[in-house]
């Protein structure tokens, strides 16, 4: 589950983000909606506890993230959150299967080959483990990386713009590998998208919409990178 | 996964620049290898064929060739001196022991020295086979000299006159071998010794002089120069010059050439030594460029062990370790670059028979190799380190590239 409550969040810049307040329970699905600009990005950093909010509560996985010191927030995070970047962020240096490993290796936990064949078997890919991710097409990239983001059975899953780019077909698919793979780690699923397309396919999700309460927000930005 | 093994992984991940920095690193290393191991044995083998000759007496001349020619039979010597003012100085109460050295023959460029058994024993030569010569033209060779040219106990060879080689053979006075002396690392080694009468033999009758023996030829008898130990150390001041102001004879003392002579020749170890200090600096540089690349390539991939849970301590480690690799395999092909070059040069010194070198001799000071290999790497590794520990795993997140 997560629970924000008067969440706030001040750029070193000191620009002030403000998130309305959003309760998804153990194993649900939270839409994390927004133009580009209006801090979606900055929630899912403050949700894995990248960064430390200015003002307000935040809870995730039952774990009040104002109680755990930075060392203990970096172990929290290896064990609770499965990420899934918008980039895939497969690294070049290793094969599918290293790249897997890593999960293991930022956790500090000895490496689990059994396990880590299971994860790409569960999505059809465990034939791809040797490769190298360059040799992948996108979609098989995909998976490898949603693969990574269950293996450690994390508690909530964050997906940064998992349709960006993807045809109807590829993003419909890509939906529902995502959620089948939540639900079968019994994980509670934020994606970050403003793809309209996502929300036509999760209906019973939460929304959290961040453009009307960021808006001047976003405006500014726009006006700053303009 | 262990960091050690995934630090490889990235490591041989960029191959060339793993390689490029692999070479300088090495090289830098190998040549301060080189300039330890040949200074030490030089030092080693001055030290081992200087000990306990206090002063060299020869004829007139430069005092450094002396030096060279009498201890380490590496330069001519300047002349000849009577056998009288040598007996003469021998009865000198400073002096405690003479030995008479008479160069002028080879076989096959090693020098023919005619002189008395207490040169042996000076260097305490053990002999490996047959025994010491008991007559006129017989021989006793050094152990490179019968390794090299294969001569045993019995066989006969005719001495080449001058010391280069080449020179006209005195055919007919063969010299008998009688023994062989075991390795003592010395200078004895690359020498054929015999007595100091078998030299007078082979000249006084080759240039057509009496074969007469007696007391009245020693007036007209000559060697080359003598080996001189004092007494006392109180010698060490009035000897020499003694010898220099009130005869017609030169007194050098090794100890004081030897230095001079170091001093000469440590301007090229130093040079060389700086110029393997060039070659680590320039090789902290690679590796220190190549790893804050490595950083900024991989700042992706680094963000991302963020996001997965990594520690910022985990990531530093990680990079350590990358440059770690490096600073290991350098100092192992350092050392045996090291190690070969210097047998290299030992292997071509020991054609010309000069200085013995040998690249199977493990230093003490060669722990500083390594040594100085982690450091160079830990701080080329030091700023990449600290940059890796600031990954913002957010920007990863925002980042639309």
């Amino acid at each position: 589950m997560i629970a924000t409550h008067g969440l706030e969040y001040r750029y070193p810049g000191g620009a002030l983000l403000a998130f309305p307040d959003v309760n998804v329970s153990q194993g649900g699905v939270l839409l994390l909606r927004g133009r580009s600009g209006v801090g979606k990005s900055t929630w899912l950093s403050l949700a894995a506890g990248l960064r430390s909010p200015s003002g307000g509560e935040l809870v995730v996985a039952g774990q009040s993230l104002a109680a755990l010191s930075a060392v203990q927030r970096d172990a929290w995070r290896a064990r609770h959150i499965g990420f899934l970047p918008q980039q895939l962020h497969l690294s070049e240096a290793l094969t599918v299967a290293g790249n897997l490993g890593l999960a293991y290796f930022a956790a500090g936990l000895p490496e689990d080959r059994a396990a880590i064949q299971r994860a790409l078997a569960a999505l059809g890919v465990a034939e791809l483990a040797a490769r190298k991710p360059r040799q992948l097409s996108g979609g098989q990239a995909q998976r490898v990386a949603l693969a990574r983001a269950v293996l450690l059975q994390p508690k909530v899953i964050l997906a940064d713009e998992p349709t960006a780019s993807l045809d109807d077909d590829a993003a419909r698919d890509a939906l529902a590998l995502l959620q089948a793979a939540a639900q079968q780690a019994g994980a509670t699923l934020v994606i970050a998208t403003h793809d309209a397309r996502v929300r036509q396919a999760l209906p019973a999700a939460t929304v959290l919409d961040l453009d009307a309460q960021n808006e001047p927000q976003a405006l500014s930005n726009m006006r700053k990178k303009l | 996964m262990k960091t050690i093994a995934l630090s490889w992984r990235y490591l041989v991940s960029r191959p060339l620049a793993a390689g490029l920095n692999l070479l300088l690193l090495s090289l830098g290393l190998a040549a301060i290898t080189f300039v330890l191991l040949t200074r030490a044995q030089i030092d080693r083998a001055f030290e081992r064929d200087l000990a306990g000759i206090d002063a060299v007496v020869g004829a007139k001349g430069s005092p450094m060739q002396l030096i060279l020619a009498g201890v380490f039979h590496l330069d001519v010597p300047p002349g000849n001196i009577p056998l009288t003012a040598v007996q003469a100085l021998a009865r000198d109460p400073r002096v405690a022991q003479l030995i008479p050295l008479s160069l002028g023959d080879s076989f096959q460029g090693f020098r023919i020295v005619g002189t008395t058994p207490d040169y042996l024993r000076h260097y305490g030569a053990q002999l490996a086979q047959g025994q010491p010569w008991q007559a006129p033209m017989e021989v006793v060779l050094g152990a490179q000299v019968a390794q090299a040219t294969g001569l045993q106990p019995g066989r006969a060879f005719a001495g080449a006159h001058g010391l280069g080689g080449g020179g006209a053979t005195h055919a007919a006075h063969p010299y008998r071998v009688v023994g062989v002396l075991a390795p003592c690392n010395c200078v004895l080694d690359r020498l054929v010794l015999t007595a100091t009468e078998s030299v007078w033999a082979v000249h006084e009758v080759a240039h057509g002089k009496a074969d007469a023996h007696d007391d009245h030829e020693d007036a007209q008898r000559e060697i080359t120069l003598a080996l001189i130990q004092y007494r006392s150390p109180l010698a060490a001041v009035s000897f020499p010059r003694f010898v220099n102001s009130m005869t017609n004879l030169q007194a050098a003392a090794p100890a004081l050439e030897i230095t001079r002579l170091l001093r000469m020749v440590g301007v090229g170890a130093d040079v060389l030594r700086g110029f393997g200090a060039v070659l680590l600096l320039t090789a902290a540089l690679s590796v220190f460029i190549a790893l804050w690349n490595a950083v900024r390539e991989r700042r992706a991939d680094l963000a991302l062990l963020r996001m997965l849970g990594a520690s910022p301590a985990r990531l530093a480690g990680l990079l350590l370790c990358e440059a770690l690799w490096l600073a290991v395999l350098a100092s192992v092909l350092g050392l045996l670059v090291g190690h070969g070059l210097t047998g290299l040069l030992g292997y071509l010194l020991q054609a010309e028979q000069s200085l013995p070198l040998t690249g199977w001799l493990w230093l003490g000071v060669e722990a500083w190799v390594p040594a100085l290999a982690l450091g160079v790497a830990v701080l080329a590794a030091l700023l990449p380190a600290l940059s890796a520990y600031r990954v913002e795993a957010g920007q990863l997140l925002s980042s639309r590239a």
